[in-house]
């Protein structure tokens, strides 16, 4: 019933984290800095996400990955509490930040949004801000006002984003002066300069051209010194570049997206212990 | 169905129509305005007497009135509209909004005498005994608030202007307010703004240009109103020396004196008119700079006027 497995398709020098030879699956020292235990979302009353659990280590990168209406996206943005402003949504079983409960009624979620960042499909630069007040905006959302501390954070989120040197010049100009992939490079330093502890990335190359996304696939691969990475995408291939670790999610019979494997993604694209995991990794279907 | 060509002379003859209409509006009512001006020239526009038995017709307090009365209306309509289209927007659970967006519709559709005689039975009285002695009171030493209380005058005319336009301010605004892309709110939340910070950081400066949008035909209404003034101002031919004062603007001179006026009071009339349509597009045209100049900065993806 199951075919061979093939070769794993495009694994250049030194892109994936792991080769074939060495298969680790190993578990990371000490705490994870989060933490889903049994994550269900659901709208309206109808599941979109069902019982979802895992790690996310600190400094890694993971990835969410799953066809369409998997759920990916819905998963993700249970984990800084975005689903907060539709009032339909309900997200029941546990997110653990830190050990913390973020769905807790102490917890401010403004606060955890500061803690865990967000970057979006297409990129939402304000329009009416200039490149600098962009990436300052956060900071100042979160009550910053110092200019030199404003300066100093522009700089080396722009730095970290590697949008320093093209945009250093005119740090006044427009958000919408700048390119699609420096937008969205844009949005990257305006979540970094909050210095979250954990940024999530919803498909953030989906509305860019091949080039831009190589660009920020090469970033997103920097970034794991400087925070921990959540990034759903369905390019597998992506997938495969640049994370550390794949959960992979598929819709279930009753239409909500469910866990079907998580591991390292070395494990996870050449010897996945769910056949429908080969089956997705291999492009059978999705 | 229609050739291309169709549509085309359809549209045409629709637009031509319209210019038409404008043209020979504006040009009757410079040809009626015109022998005011033959005949007493131009300097009598900025003059303070109006004393049509002795030839004088200074227009200046008129001129005032008008300014003065939707100057008040703005201050009130502007925080209080903005913040209802917001909270109708944004805060007001669902299921409440689409009353509540009716109730401003429906308000907007009252017809402008009946909104007067409100001011006149209802608020006159309730102003002359209560709301004038108290501003009084407290801002007396302004030096706005001299004379004696009467209820009707610039004041209350001012207010039921901002009764009047409040419902056109809300709805334009709470339309333009909403449809903000929902990614630019998204995109402050998830860098820890509050929701006051996302309504006054993003969705309002997202928003600017529809917003002058509103602030423009809110204050062409006020402007223009005229039974509704007429009724709750006093009709005083003189320059107001305090908001408690009765006044008069272009729009209460004209209705209350069209109906006598013969020769060259009537054609005076007419070029009241005249001044009235030039503020109004003075107004227009400097909320037209003010939109290019902040449209310039950023905010055309948004613009919805």
């Amino acid at each position: 019933m199951i075919d061979p497995i093939p070769a794993v398709p495009h694994l250049e020098e030194g892109a994936g984290p792991g080769t074939a030879e060495e298969l680790p699956d190993p578990e990371p020292a000490g705490d994870p800095v989060m933490s889903l235990q049994g994550v269900t979302v659901a709208f309206a009353g109808r599941k979109a996400v069902r019982d979802v659990s895992f790690d996310v280590h600190v400094g890694e990168i993971t990835a969410l990955i799953g066809p369409s209406g998997s759920g990916k996206t819905t998963l993700l943005r249970a984990l800084n509490r975005m689903h907060d402003t539709v009032r339909t949504a309900s997200v029941t079983g546990t997110v653990l930040l830190d050990g913390t409960d973020i769905y807790a009624p102490t917890t401010d979620p403004t606060l955890l949004r500061s803690r865990v960042g967000m970057v979006f499909q297409r990129p939402n630069p304000f329009p009416t801000m200039s490149i600098y007040e962009n990436a300052v905006a956060g900071l100042r959302f979160n009550g910053v006002r110092k200019k030199a501390l404003l300066d100093e954070a522009a700089e080396s989120a722009l730095v970290a984003a590697v949008l320093w040197d093209s945009v250093r010049d005119r740090l006044n100009a427009h958000a919408s002066t700048l390119s699609g992939g420096e937008q969205q490079r844009l949005c990257i330093a305006r979540a970094l300069a909050v210095e979250p502890e954990v940024l999530l990335m919803d498909e953030p190359t989906s509305a860019l051209d091949p080039i831009a996304t190589k660009r920020i696939e090469e970033l997103v691969g920097e970034l794991k010194h400087r925070v921990t990475i959540i990034i759903v995408t369905h390019n597998m291939q992506q997938a495969m570049r640049v994370s550390d670790r794949c959960a992979f999610l598929l819709m279930g019979e009753d239409k909500a997206g469910e866990l079907i494997e998580f591991g390292s993604t070395a494990k996870l694209f050449s010897e996945p212990s769910d056949p429908r995991t080969l089956d997705y990794v291999n492009g059978r279907f999705g | 169905m229609f050739p291309d060509g169709a549509y085309r002379g359809l549209l045409a003859v629709a637009g031509a129509v319209f210019v038409a209409l404008v043209a020979w509006f504006v040009v009757s009512l410079i040809v009626q305005a015109r022998p005011a001006f033959s005949t007493l020239g131009f300097s009598w526009i900025v003059q303070k007497v109006w004393d049509p038995g002795h030839g004088k017709y200074g227009l200046l307090p008129f001129i005032l009135g008008t300014i003065e009365t939707t100057a008040i209306a703005l201050v009130f309509a502007v925080p209080i509209g903005l913040g209802t289209a917001l909270a109708l927007a944004y805060l007001v659970p669902h299921r409440l909004r689409a009353g509540l967006g009716t109730a401003v519709e429906l308000l907007a559709a009252v017809p402008s005498v009946v909104y007067g005689l409100w001011g006149l039975i209802v608020l006159a009285p309730l102003f002359r005994d209560h709301v004038e002695p108290a501003l009084t009171s407290v801002l007396g030493w302004t030096g706005l608030f001299s004379g004696p209380n009467e209820g009707v005058g610039l004041l209350l005319a001012g207010i039921i202007l901002f009764v009047m336009v409040l419902p056109t301010m809300v709805a334009i605004s709470r339309d333009v307010l909403a449809v903000v892309p929902v990614e630019q709110v998204e995109g402050a939340m998830a860098l820890g703004a509050t929701r006051w910070q996302v309504l006054r950081k993003v969705v309002v400066p997202g928003a600017r240009t529809g917003l002058l949008g509103a602030f423009t035909l809110a204050t062409g209404r006020a402007l223009g109103e005229t039974v509704a003034v007429a009724l709750v101002i006093g009709n005083s031919p003189y320059v107001a020396h305090s908001v408690k004062s009765a006044a008069a603007t272009l729009a209460s001179l004209i209705v209350n004196n069209f109906g006598e006026a013969t020769g060259t009071q009537l054609s005076v009339l007419f070029a009241a008119g005249l001044v009235l349509l030039v503020i109004g597009i003075c107004v227009n045209a400097l909320a037209r700079v003010l939109v290019r100049n902040t449209a310039r900065s950023g905010v055309t993806s948004v613009a919805v006027a």
